[in-house]
C-alpha cells in the first residue's frame, strides 16, 4: 500500500467526483440542449403549444441532457443498455408506444364527419403528398433513400408515425425526427394560417358547405372493421397502426366496451404520452443530437408541413371544379388533411370563423382531418414496405 | 348451451395451438448448406476438421431445434437427437447454426453421431420430435469435390449450387452465416440507383394512399346508400302499418271521435291493465341483496383517508 496523507487522499477523491460532476463534463452542446428543452417547456406552459406532447419532451431534454461522465460505465444514459432510461426508451426503439398511442387516438376519435361524407377521404389522401415532396427534398440534399423516408414521415404531422417509421428506417435519426415532428404539430397554428390563406380567395373561404347526414350506429361499428380490412390488405405493413386504430374506434363504437375505450383513451394514452415524450426527449442526447443533420432534419420537416398543408387546399380547390355548386367544399379544410387532429381542424374552423362568423367547419375540417390519420398510417405502411 | 359453444371454442383453439406447434419447424427450418470432406475450411472447438451441416431458421422469431433428429439414414430417422437443455439450440430469427458430422457426439451438442461419406451419395434428413415428420433433406452428390460445399443458391432458397470458394459471383462456402453477403439494403440499392429523384417513389405511393382511401371511400358511399335504402324502406313501412292501423280504428271510434275520447279510452285500458312505465330503478324499504364482486368495490379504487 503507497503512503499517501490524508490531504491527498480527500483531494484525489474530491478531484474524482469534481470528474464525475455535470459542471466538468459540461459542453456548450449541452448548454444548447438545455436551452431547447427550457424553451418547449417554456412553450408549453407560456404559450399552451401543445402542452401534453411538450412538457414530457421538454423535460425530457433535460434530463437527457445533464452532463456526466460517460466513460465510467454509470449506466445511467438513454444509449447504455440496461439503464432505466434505456428499459423505457425501449419503447420507442423497438416501436410499440406508436401503436399504443393510436390505439388510444382510435378509441377518442370520432369518425362520423368522415362517415357521412366519405369523399373528405381523399383530402386527407392528397395531403399525403407533403411526406413525398419532403422525400424527393431529402433525396436531393444527398440523404440515403430509407433515411429521407424517415424524414419526409413529419410531412404526415403525426408524431407516432414518424417514430414508429423512424425506429424502423433510421434509427439513429429517430431523436431528431420525433422532436422535429412533435414540435412542427404544435407550430401547426403558426405554420398554417399564412399558406392558407395564401392559396385561397376571400370567396373561397366563406363558401358554406352542407350540413352532414345523420351517421346509424351500425355504419360507426362497421367503418373500423371495414377500415382495418381493406387499408391493411392494400398495405399489410401497417398493420401495427392502422389495427391499433381501428380496433381502439371499434372500442368505442360498439357499445359494449365502454370500460376498454375510456381506459385506451384516457388512463393507458396518458401513460404512453407521458413515457413517450419523456424518452424521445431524452434521446436527444447532445452528442448524437447537434449534429448538421439535424438542422436539414428540422428544414425538412418544415418543408414538409408547408407542401402537406398546401396540397390539401390545392386539392380541395381541384376537387370543387367537379363538384355542383351545391356540394362544393371550403378549401380551408384542406389543411386539415395532415394528421395533427384535432389542432389543424380547429384551425379550419377558427379561420373559416374570420371571415363569416356564422361559417363553422369543425366537422366538416375533422372529416379529412381523422382521414389523414389514416392516410398517413398507409404512407408509412408503403414507405416501410419499399424501403425496409 | 352458452358454456357448450365456450368449450367448444377453447378446444378448437388448444387443437389449433398444438397442431401450429408441431408444424412449427416445417417450412422454418432448412438445411442450408453442407460440407462432405472438409480439408482446409472450418475448425471445430477441438481443433479438428470434418465435414459440416449448416441448419438455418427462416422465421422472424427464434426456433428451438432440440429434440429434433439429423440423419443420414433414410430407415433411421432417429441417428442423432439433438440434445436438450443447450440453450445454443435455440437458433435466434433468420440465423445459421452447424453441427460437425464428425461421429463424436461425446464432444458436444453440435457433434453427430454419423459422418459424412466423401465420394458417395449422402442422404440428410431432418425429422421432428414425432419421429415421423420430415422437417427437411438433401442429396449431397458424390461428385461434390474435397473443400467444396453444396449450399442453397440463398439462404432456405429451393435450388442448390456447389461452391468452391472462388469468390467470383458469390461463390464463397459461408458456414454460419448467410448464403450471400450483402453488405447493403439491396432495395435502398435499387431506389438510390434507378430512383435518385424520388420521383418514382411518391407517384407510386401517392397511388397506393389514393387507392386505399378511395377504396375506403367507395366501400362506404356504397354502405350509406344501402343503410339509407333501409331506413327508408323501414320507414315506409312504418307509414303504410300507420295507415293500417288509421284506418282499422277509424270506423270503431266514429267520425266524431275526438282527442278527448281517445284520452279516456287510453285511461281506461291503463287502468284495467295496471301498465306503467318501464322504470329504471325502483324505490324501496326492503333490504337489497348483491353479490359482492371486488371488480366495482370502492375500496380498491378510491385512496384510503390518511390517518393522523
Amino acid at each position: 500500500m503507497t503512503d499517501v496523507s490524508f490531504g491527498d487522499f480527500l483531494l484525489s477523491n474530491l478531484q474524482q467526483f469534481w470528474e464525475f460532476t455535470g459542471f466538468y463534463n459540461c459542453t456548450w452542446q449541452h448548454l444548447v440542449m438545455l436551452a431547447v428543452g427550457l424553451f418547449f417547456i417554456w412553450l408549453a406552459i407560456k404559450k399552451n403549444f401543445e402542452p401534453m406532447l411538450l412538457v414530457p419532451i421538454g423535460f425530457g431534454m433535460l434530463i437527457g441532457n445533464i452532463p456526466f461522465n460517460t466513460t465510467a460505465g454509470l449506466e445511467i444514459g438513454i444509449y447504455d443498455e440496461g439503464s432505466v432510461l434505456n428499459i423505457l426508451y425501449n419503447g420507442v426503439s423497438a416501436g410499440w408506444y406508436p401503436p399504443l398511442i393510436f390505439l388510444g387516438i382510435g378509441a377518442m376519435t370520432d369518425f362520423t364527419a368522415l362517415i357521412a361524407n366519405p369523399k373528405l377521404m381523399l383530402v386527407g389522401a392528397a395531403a399525403q403528398f407533403g411526406i413525398f415532396g419532403a422525400y424527393m427534398v431529402s433525396l436531393a440534399l444527398g440523404f440515403a433513400p430509407d433515411q429521407a423516408g424517415a424524414i419526409a414521415i413529419i410531412g404526415g404531422a403525426d408524431g407516432p408515425t414518424a417514430i414508429f417509421l423512424s425506429s424502423k428506417l433510421a434509427p439513429n435519426l429517430m431523436g431528431a425526427i420525433a422532436v422535429s415532428a412533435y414540435s412542427y404539430m404544435a407550430l401547426v397554428p403558426v405554420i398554417q394560417p399564412p399558406i392558407m390563406r395564401l392559396l385561397t380567395t376571400k370567396k373561397e373561404r366563406v363558401i358554406k358547405m352542407k350540413p352532414a347526414r345523420q351517421v346509424a350506429q351500425s355504419e360507426k361499428i362497421i367503418f373500423p372493421i371495414v377500415g382495418l380490412i381493406l387499408t391493411c390488405f392494400v398495405v399489410p405493413t401497417g398493420i401495427p397502426l392502422l389495427g391499433m386504430l381501428f380496433f381502439g374506434n371499434l372500442l368505442r363504437e360498439c357499445g359494449v366496451t365502454t370500460r376498454l375505450a375510456k381506459t385506451a383513451s384516457n388512463a393507458l394514452t396518458d401513460i404512453v404520452t407521458i413515457l413517450l415524450g419523456m424518452t424521445v426527449g431524452a434521446s436527444t442526447q447532445a452528442t448524437t443530437f447537434l449534429t448538421e443533420k439535424t438542422i436539414f432534419i428540422f428544414f425538412l420537416g418544415f418543408m414538409a408541413f408547408i407542401i402537406a398543408s398546401a396540397s390539401g387546399v390545392l386539392f380541395v380547390k381541384l376537387f370543387n371544379l367537379f363538384l355542383p355548386k351545391s356540394k362544393k367544399l371550403n378549401p380551408l379544410i384542406g389543411n386539415a388533411g395532415v394528421s395533427a387532429v384535432p389542432m389543424s381542424a380547429r384551425i379550419s374552423n377558427n379561420l373559416g370563423l374570420e371571415y363569416d362568423p356564422s361559417n363553422y367547419l369543425l366537422m366538416h375540417a375533422m372529416g379529412p382531418n381523422v382521414a389523414g390519420v389514416i392516410g398517413s398510417a398507409v404512407a408509412a405502411g408503403v414507405l416501410l414496405g419499399f424501403l425496409a | 348451451m352458452k358454456r357448450k359453444l365456450l368449450v367448444l371454442a377453447l378446444a378448437v383453439v388448444a387443437a389449433g395451438a398444438s397442431l401450429c406447434n408441431a408444424q412449427g419447424r416445417t417450412g422454418s427450418l432448412f438445411i442450408n448448406e453442407v460440407m462432405v470432406q472438409n480439408d482446409s475450411n472450418l475448425v471445430d472447438d477441438f481443433g479438428q476438421r470434418s465435414g459440416w451441416i449448416e441448419l438455418y431458421n427462416a422465421k422472424f422469431a427464434p426456433l428451438e431445434i432440440s429434440s429434433v433428429y439429423i440423419t443420414n439414414d433414410r430407415n433411421n430417422p432417429t441417428k442423432y437427437a439433438i440434445p436438450l437443455g443447450d440453450i445454443n439450440t435455440k437458433i435466434p430469427k433468420r440465423q445459421h447454426v452447424v453441427f460437425f458430422a464428425d461421429n463424436m457426439p461425446s464432444r458436444g451438442t453440435f457433434h453427430t453421431s454419423f459422418k459424412l461419406e466423401p465420394g458417395k451419395d449422402n442422404w440428410i434428413g431432418l425429422y421432428d420430435s414425432d419421429k415421423q415428420t420430415l422437417i427437411d433433406s438433401v442429396l449431397i452428390p458424390a461428385s461434390l469435390p474435397a473443400g467444396a460445399s453444396y449450399a442453397r443458391t440463398a439462404d432456405a432458397a429451393g435450388s442448390w449450387s456447389v461452391r468452391t470458394d472462388s469468390g467470383a459471383d458469390g461463390d464463397y462456402i459461408t458456414p454460419s452465416s448467410s448464403n450471400i453477403i450483402r453488405d447493403t439494403n439491396p432495395k435502398i440499392e435499387t431506389f438510390a440507383q434507378r430512383d435518385s429523384n424520388g420521383f418514382a417513389m411518391t407517384i407510386m405511393a401517392m397511388c397506393v394512399v389514393f387507392s386505399a382511401l378511395a377504396l375506403l371511400c367507395i366501400c362506404f358511399m356504397a354502405i350509406s346508400a344501402l343503410n339509407q335504402r333501409a331506413a327508408r324502406k323501414k320507414a315506409k313501412a312504418e307509414a303504410s302499418a300507420a295507415e293500417e292501423t288509421e284506418a282499422v280504428n277509424t270506423p270503431a271510434l266514429g267520425k266524431d271521435a275526438n282527442e278527448e275520447i281517445a284520452a279516456a279510452i287510453a285511461m281506461a285500458l291503463h287502468d284495467h291493465f295496471d301498465a306503467h312505465d318501464r322504470e329504471s330503478a325502483v324505490l324501496t324499504i326492503n333490504k337489497v341483496k348483491r353479490a359482492y364482486s371486488p371488480w366495482s368495490s370502492k375500496i380498491y379504487n378510491m385512496r384510503q383517508t390518511p390517518h393522523k
